[in-house]
């Protein structure tokens, strides 16, 4: 099984907790004509990680750097989920019987349905357990 | 009320011939150090050369970085088995400073103290709580020693538990206290909140950091003493070495144990009584650490009125420092300590911001550092585990509680001539 299809390249961008730091990131990447599909914030003691799925991770990367923000690539995996009540929970069912432990999730609803995004620690055996398990998982051409 | 009325009340001509004998002491004493020994020599002094007390003027300045560069012992003018007790001080960076006592030095320091003691009415028949530290920092032990040679009942309470605190003066029915100031506004506090009027209490002494005369009108009113400054310094023993009387218009400095020079911090010349400079001294009794014109950092002068209380010349309350040096809830802090905490971590960079503010009358520091562009994983919980050890780093060096704030790389203020990394949001105490 080519596993590789199935991971996602996130943008995280480290960004201290003050007001305009959102803006300023929303900008570059609006500047650079790249679409956000899908983003999230995460806050700690002061400061925070922006974490954003974009059609095009690399220019994303390099604009972002070029203005100096500190930004790094996360592997994550994109979960089909039906876009209807339940629709969660089945999905979060499935995981948990896998025996998979998210770090973090978020999740979007867009033309594909709607889409749980994951972080996890062991990306390949989590997509051997989601793949058997018989959820969807998306791949990364449907992102970029 | 005098502890030793004969050594307190000296006539100038006998106090002088006093400090004169004692600095010739001191600098045979000070011979014995290796680092003192070449200092002499290459300024062609020895006690023979020293004719008038002020030939002291021939004699090279201490500075903290010197007691530094001794570290651990290289200051001590006896042999390890001579000293009895070591205590620490903040140092200019990562090392702490080491100051020895031997069993005579902790007798004539607890006499010091018990001479102030005496001098603001406090004796025997009181009951005192010592609330500030007991470790490495020279105020509990000091205080300890010095108060049970009066004869006080003494409760070695030390910091925290502010609750407990107040239970244990309205239990104990304690008449006297030991704390910073900016401690005993927050007792006052706690105790209001608590309902409890603490009638027990008469005397405070605070110390350890500066503070003014409109604390020292609240703390009295609202803990119902009468408040007493307090000053010392580890490398001079600890606290004892100047003291305010009855009278609360200066500080009488023991001139027959410390000989007192104000200086200008910049030219290193003397300025005249009634100018402020910098405080330096050279302690005449010390047998395990003596200190040659010890520059204290500290900004005072010495006062040219006399006092109703019949003891020697004084010096006006502190009122700052010469250098960049920090008192954080009583504690000593130098900048170049946390950079040199900082340097020591590869995931932040070496740039830097202190914020202090003061919090419920509790001085609170947040400390600034731009995360490691290069350390970045993208990981929230990585991030949390930078800030968590940087925390735990400075508060290994500093022995402080800090607040640090991660920031972008590239963010913090870069100097071109003197930095200024320090922004203190304290209003004065």
């Amino acid at each position: 099984m080519d596993m590789k299809k199935y991971v996602i390249r996130q943008i995280s961008i480290f960004s201290e907790n003050r007001p305009g730091r959102l803006a300023a990131i929303a900008h570059a990447l609006g500047e650079e004509k790249i679409n956000i599909l899908a983003f999230s914030i995460a806050e700690a003691n002061g400061f925070g990680v922006v974490r954003a799925l974009v059609d095009h991770p690399e220019k994303a990367h390099d604009k972002l750097q070029s203005l100096g923000f500190n930004i790094a690539f996360t592997d994550v995996i994109a979960v089909h989920m039906k876009d209807q009540p339940g629709g969660l929970y089945e999905v979060a069912k499935i995981l948990g019987d896998a025996g998979i432990n998210i770090e973090y999730s978020y999740a979007y609803s867009g033309k594909e349905g709607a889409v749980l995004i994951l972080r996890v620690d062991q990306v390949d055996d989590a997509i051997k357990k989601i793949k058997t398990s018989g959820a969807t998982l998306l791949e990364r051409s449907v992102f970029h | 009320m005098f502890w030793d009325k004969k050594i307190e009340t000296l006539k100038p001509d006998d106090l002088q011939a006093l400090q004169l004998k004692r600095l010739k002491k001191t600098i045979r004493q000070a011979q014995k150090v290796g680092f003192f020994k070449k200092r002499l020599s290459d300024a062609g002094i020895t006690a023979s050369s020293i004719k008038t007390l002020d030939d002291i003027q021939k004699i090279p300045f201490t500075k903290k970085q010197d007691l530094r560069d001794g570290y651990p012992f290289g200051l001590f003018a006896v042999p390890l088995r001579e000293i009895v007790r070591i205590h620490t001080t903040s140092g200019t960076t990562g090392k702490p400073t080491v100051v020895g006592y031997t069993k005579k030095d902790l007798d004539v320091w607890s006499d010091l103290i018990a001479r102030n003691m005496t001098m603001i009415g406090i004796g025997k028949e009181d009951i005192f709580q010592n609330m500030v530290n007991y470790g490495m920092f020279t105020g509990g032990l000091g205080f300890h020693y010095g108060a049970e040679k009066i004869g006080m009942t003494v409760i070695p309470s030390a910091t925290g538990n502010t609750k407990r605190q107040i239970e244990m003066i309205r239990d104990f029915g304690v008449t006297a206290i030991h704390c910073t100031p900016s401690y005993a506004m927050h007792l006052s506090e706690v105790a209001e909140e608590m309902d409890e009027s603490l009638d027990s209490l008469k005397t405070g002494i605070f110390g350890a950091e500066p503070w003014s005369e409109s604390v020292r009108k609240t703390l009295e009113k609202r803990l119902g003493i009468t408040a007493f400054d307090s000053y010392g310094l580890s490398e001079l023993f600890g606290p004892g070495v100047a003291f305010e009387c009855k009278e609360r218009d200066g500080l009488h400095i023991w001139h027959d144990s410390y000989l007192v020079e104000i200086s200008d911090p910049i030219s290193g010349e003397r300025v005249a009584d009634g100018e402020r400079g910098e405080l330096v001294v050279t302690p005449l009794v010390k047998e395990a650490m003596p200190l040659l014109r010890y520059r204290t950092g500290d900004v005072t002068m010495l006062m040219e009125d006399g006092c109703l209380c019949k003891r020697a010349q004084k010096i006006a309350r502190i009122t700052g420092r010469s250098d960049d040096m920090l008192v954080i809830r009583g504690i000593n802090v130098f900048p170049s300590q946390i950079e040199h905490v900082l340097l020591k971590i590869p995931e932040v960079g070496n740039q830097f911001m202190v914020y202090i503010d003061r919090i419920n009358h509790l001085d609170e520091m947040t400390v600034e550092v731009e995360i490691n562009r290069d350390v970045f994983s993208g990981e929230l919980t990585d991030l949390a585990k930078i800030q968590k050890k940087v925390g735990k780093e400075l508060r290994g060096t500093l022995e402080l509680r800090t607040t640090v704030r991660l920031v972008e790389p590239g963010s913090l203020p870069r100097f071109e001539g003197k930095a200024k990394r320090v922004i203190d949001r304290r209003e004065a105490i």
